[in-house]
Formats: C-alpha cells, sequence, structure tokens
C-alpha cells in the first residue's frame, strides 16, 4: 500500500515541480523588476511597520534598538510564509477544479505545490533578512543554521493546515472568508513587531493565549537561532514538531476521508 | 485471457447542483430545519463491462447516457459510489484534450507542464518534443502563449502530447470532433499504430460510422444502464434502428 503511494508520488514529482515553476515564471512575468520583488516586497513592508513600530517598541530585549529591526523582520517574514502558503493551498483544490474533472491526478500535489511555491518565495525574501542584518550590524552567529528546524517544521504544519483548508473549501467556500479574518487575528497573536513578556507582563492570561499560537512558537525559535544565536532548547524542538506533526496528521486524516467527493462538487 | 479493464457492477451517483450547499450558514441551516436533503441522480447504474487486450472499444448513446461517466470512472477520475473498476496497465486519456494546459504559458511550456500531468519525465518528453512538434504542425508558434492558439491549434498540441507514450490502454472522448479533416485523419492513423501495437483503445463518438470504421466491439448505453453489448455489427445496426424508430 506504502509503495504504491511512493511510486504514485514518484510519477507526479516532476509535475511538482513544473506546477512550481509555473507559477513563479506567472509571478514575475511582463514585471520590470521581476524576481527582485520578492526581496523588494518584503523590505518595504518592513520599512513601513519599522518606522510605525519602531519608536514604540524601542527597547525590545537587551535593549539594542538596531536588533529590534531583525526581530520585526522575522516575525513578518514567517508569517507571511504562513499565511501566503495556506491561503494559496486553500483555493489550490477549487483552482484546478477543471483539471482534476478530466484527469487522474493524485490530489495532494496542488495543496503541497502551493506550499513549495510559498517556501521558495519566503527564502528569497530571506535575502532581506540578510540586507537587514548587515544593515544593523547584527552578528552572524552559527546557529543560524539551525533555523531550518523550525522552518521546516513551520512548512509541514502548513501543509497539514493547507490539506484542510482545501478540502473544506470544496465544501464551503466560506472557509476562504473566514480564514482571511482568522490570519489577521492570529497575526497579532503571532507577536510579530512586540516582545510579549515585556509588553503584557501585567496579563499573563494573554501570554499564556499567545504561548498556545504555534505561530509565534515557530517564529520565536527562529529568533532564537537566527538572532540571538541561541540552540534550540529541548521544549522548543519538541513543540515546533510536534504540532508540525500533529497537524499534518490531522491535514492527511481530513484530506483522505473527503478527496473522493471533491470531484462531485466543483 | 484477463481483461485489462474489468468494470464490475458500477454505479455513480451524483448529487445535484441545485441541492448542493455551498456556504456553511446555508448548511447549518438546512441542517436546523431538516431539509438536508439531495437529489440523487444516477450517472451509471450497474454496469459491468470487460475490456480485452487489443480491444477496440466503442461507446455509444444518446447525450446523457453516461459515456463519459463510464471513461471517467475508468481513467480514475471518479470513484464509483459503488461496484469496483481495475484497471491493469497505464492510461493515456484523451477525455478533455489539453485540460493540463495553462493558456498564459507558450507552447513550449505547456508541453512540459501537459506531458508531467500525464506522467511523463522530463527527459523523455525531451527525447520526443521533436516527434510532438512535427505531429501538431505548429513549429512557427512554439514560443507563443497559448491563449492566442485557435481550439483546433490547441487540440493538436494536445493530442501530440497524448499519445508520444505507449500506454497500455487509451482513452479518447470525441476528442476527433475538433480539427479539420486532414487533421482527424491523422489522429485515426496515430490510434491505430498505437493498437498495432498492442495498446488497448476506447472510443467515445457520436460519429457511427466512424466506430463501425474502427472498433471490433461497441457497448451501447441508455439512462446509465447498459443497453446492448457485442461486436461492432449487430450493436450499431440495433442502436440506428431504435434511434429511427423514436
Amino acid at each position: 500500500m506504502l509503495k504504491l503511494y511512493v511510486q504514485d508520488f514518484l510519477r507526479y514529482r516532476y509535475l511538482l515541480y513544473n506546477l512550481i515553476s509555473r507559477d513563479f515564471k506567472l509571478k514575475y512575468r511582463r514585471s520590470i523588476l521581476g524576481v527582485a520583488w520578492s526581496v523588494l516586497n518584503p523590505l518595504m513592508m518592513c520599512a513601513v511597520m519599522f518606522v510605525v513600530f519602531a519608536p514604540m517598541m524601542g527597547g525590545i530585549r537587551g535593549g539594542a534598538g538596531s536588533n529590534y529591526a531583525v526581530y520585526l523582520v522575522i516575525g513578518q517574514l514567517l508569517f507571511t510564509f504562513f499565511r501566503e502558503a495556506t491561503t494559496m493551498a486553500m483555493s489550490s483544490i477549487m483552482g484546478n477544479a477543471l483539471l482534476l474533472r478530466k484527469v487522474y491526478i493524485p490530489k495532494y500535489i496542488f495543496p503541497l505545490q502551493k506550499i513549495c511555491f510559498a517556501m521558495v518565495n519566503c527564502l528569497f525574501s530571506f535575502i532581506a533578512l540578510v540586507i537587514v542584518m548587515v544593515v544593523t550590524g547584527t552578528p552572524l552567529h552559527a546557529t543560524i543554521f539551525l533555523g531550518i528546524y523550525p522552518l521546516l517544521t513551520l512548512a509541514v504544519f502548513s501543509l497539514g493546515a493547507g490539506m484542510i483548508l482545501s478540502a473544506l473549501a470544496v465544501f464551503f467556500r466560506d472557509v476562504i472568508h473566514l480564514w482571511e479574518v482568522f490570519t489577521t487575528i492570529l497575526m497579532w497573536f503571532s507577536a510579530i513587531f512586540y516582545d510579549p513578556a515585556q509588553q503584557f507582563a501585567s496579563v499573563p492570561l494573554l501570554i499564556a493565549a499567545i504561548n498556545c499560537n504555534p505561530i509565534y512558537q515557530y517564529i520565536t525559535a527562529f529568533r532564537a537561532t537566527v538572532l540571538y544565536g541561541q540552540l534550540l532548547s529541548g521544549a522548543q524542538v519538541a513543540i515546533c514538531g510536534v504540532w508540525a506533526l500533529v497537524m499534518l496528521a490531522l491535514g492527511l486524516f481530513v484530506f483522505k476521508k473527503t478527496q473522493d467527493k471533491f470531484v462531485l462538487y466543483m | 485471457m484477463e481483461p485489462i479493464i474489468q468494470v464490475d457492477n458500477v454505479s455513480m451517483r451524483f448529487n445535484l447542483a441545485k441541492e448542493k450547499s455551498e456556504s456553511l450558514k446555508e448548511y447549518f441551516l438546512q441542517l436546523v430545519k431538516g431539509t438536508l436533503r439531495f437529489d440523487e441522480f444516477y450517472a451509471l447504474k450497474e454496469v459491468s463491462l470487460d475490456v480485452q487486450p487489443g480491444d477496440f472499444y466503442g461507446l455509444i448513446g444518446l447525450n446523457g447516457s453516461g459515456k463519459s461517466t463510464l471513461l471517467k470512472v475508468i481513467s480514475g477520475v471518479y470513484k464509483p459510489s459503488s461496484g469496483t473498476c481495475r484497471v491493469r496497465g497505464t492510461i493515456a486519456p484523451l477525455i478533455e484534450l489539453g485540460a493540463g494546459f495553462d493558456m498564459d504559458l507558450t507552447a513550449r511550456e505547456n508541453i512540459y507542464l501537459n506531458g508531467t500531468v500525464l506522467g511523463f519525465s522530463p527527459k523523455y518528453i525531451d527525447a520526443h518534443f521533436e516527434e510532438i512538434v512535427e505531429f501538431s504542425e505548429l513549429r512557427e508558434f512554439l514560443d507563443v502563449p497559448l491563449k492566442n492558439y485557435s481550439s483546433g491549434m490547441v487540440a493538436r498540441l494536445a493530442f501530440a502530447v497524448a499519445t508520444i507514450t505507449k500506454p497500455d490502454i487509451l482513452i479518447a472522448d470525441e476528442i476527433l470532433a475538433v480539427g479539420d479533416f486532414l487533421f482527424q485523419e491523422k489522429c485515426e492513423k496515430r490510434m491505430q499504430a498505437l493498437m498495432s501495437g498492442g495498446t488497448t483503445v476506447i472510443l467515445v463518438s457520436h460519429s457511427i460510422e466512424q466506430i463501425e470504421r474502427m472498433c471490433n466491439k461497441v457497448a451501447w448505453l441508455e439512462h446509465g444502464r447498459i443497453k446492448m453489448n457485442g461486436p461492432t455489427q449487430e450493436v450499431c445496426e440495433a442502436y440506428k434502428h431504435t434511434t429511427r424508430e423514436q
């Protein structure tokens, strides 16, 4: 059984690659700056946020004002990845209805492809992160490479979420609108531009709520390795891993339960 | 000999479009009011069909008789509501030509995209690229976005991509209706060539004379059931007869 799945996946891995490259080509076709937008866009977004929030949040962790820019950029980039990946994955099944009704293709290819595409975009936007780090003179620690762990687990987490959303969106289009609202709320609870321990020291309940947000956990783990040069604690490794695996398992379960009915509702 | 396609007692049930609840609100409203019912519609009812290797099987029937649904069940797009469908071998589906095309990409890019939709590797497509271009006669337009193509040109490209492989089973749904007569002849020849190489073909067509010319066996579908199934001559005679009577 498992062998069959692997065979199927191997047969369609080129399709996965081609779909990603199609998205990429179409995104930048007819734009003069092209791929440079992948770097410029997050850079400009973060610049705006920096100008707005920096005066308010001055002394985040250690007080070094230069750190705040990096702190903010990391939060913004990772959250954007999650939002982009899940939002694109959500409509991926619907968007390929024409194809799925005509040809047999393993359906999970579409949400998976969108997660991969968002990951490619995210990697490009890391150039912006490097630029900010260099400009602000943030020391580069060897622990940067450990940042791969929260990043990959976040991708797995997003894949699980994307599979659930894409399946639900087939049956209830409302999900698309609900998700937009939900991710906005989630953003405020992800501590992108503030430090919860500092801002809400007097409201432990709020801090607890923020800690329950997996996205916040991924961002925190990534900041620990890239910004503060720390190793990941055992608890962090466990939290990132467990959230990812649970969400993926849930995603696979929902997807498998519903996928045969997709064609009937598109 | 073991049949290459074994359709066993397959039924395909659809919920009619007007009944499907597309929003959560509607869904819960209907759930609360107890009106969450689906009008059921059987596109296929207890259909059984065995196809032997090397057969050139024709499917005939009026519009809405379930021909396309049956093809989609065989090619794995639909999972039957009940019954089983077993297929031994690779399938090249020509159900709707160009379903895997992206109109914003050029023909060259689409050849690779559509090729991988059908499960070919890029290497394999590389090796057959010339053949595709040759067959579709679209060399001058290779780098033009597909949205600027005529429907006939799209069909030519799609047919060329889909038939570079030597599948065990070729499934064709009225694809020969597009394109001019010269291209239709070319397609028929290509299908005959695949046949002589051992490929099993299932063809849906409204052109009775085309079915008579190409197929050795024919199944006649009516309202989702198989009305008659057997050698071409017999079934086609009966089909023409009844059609005239009605």
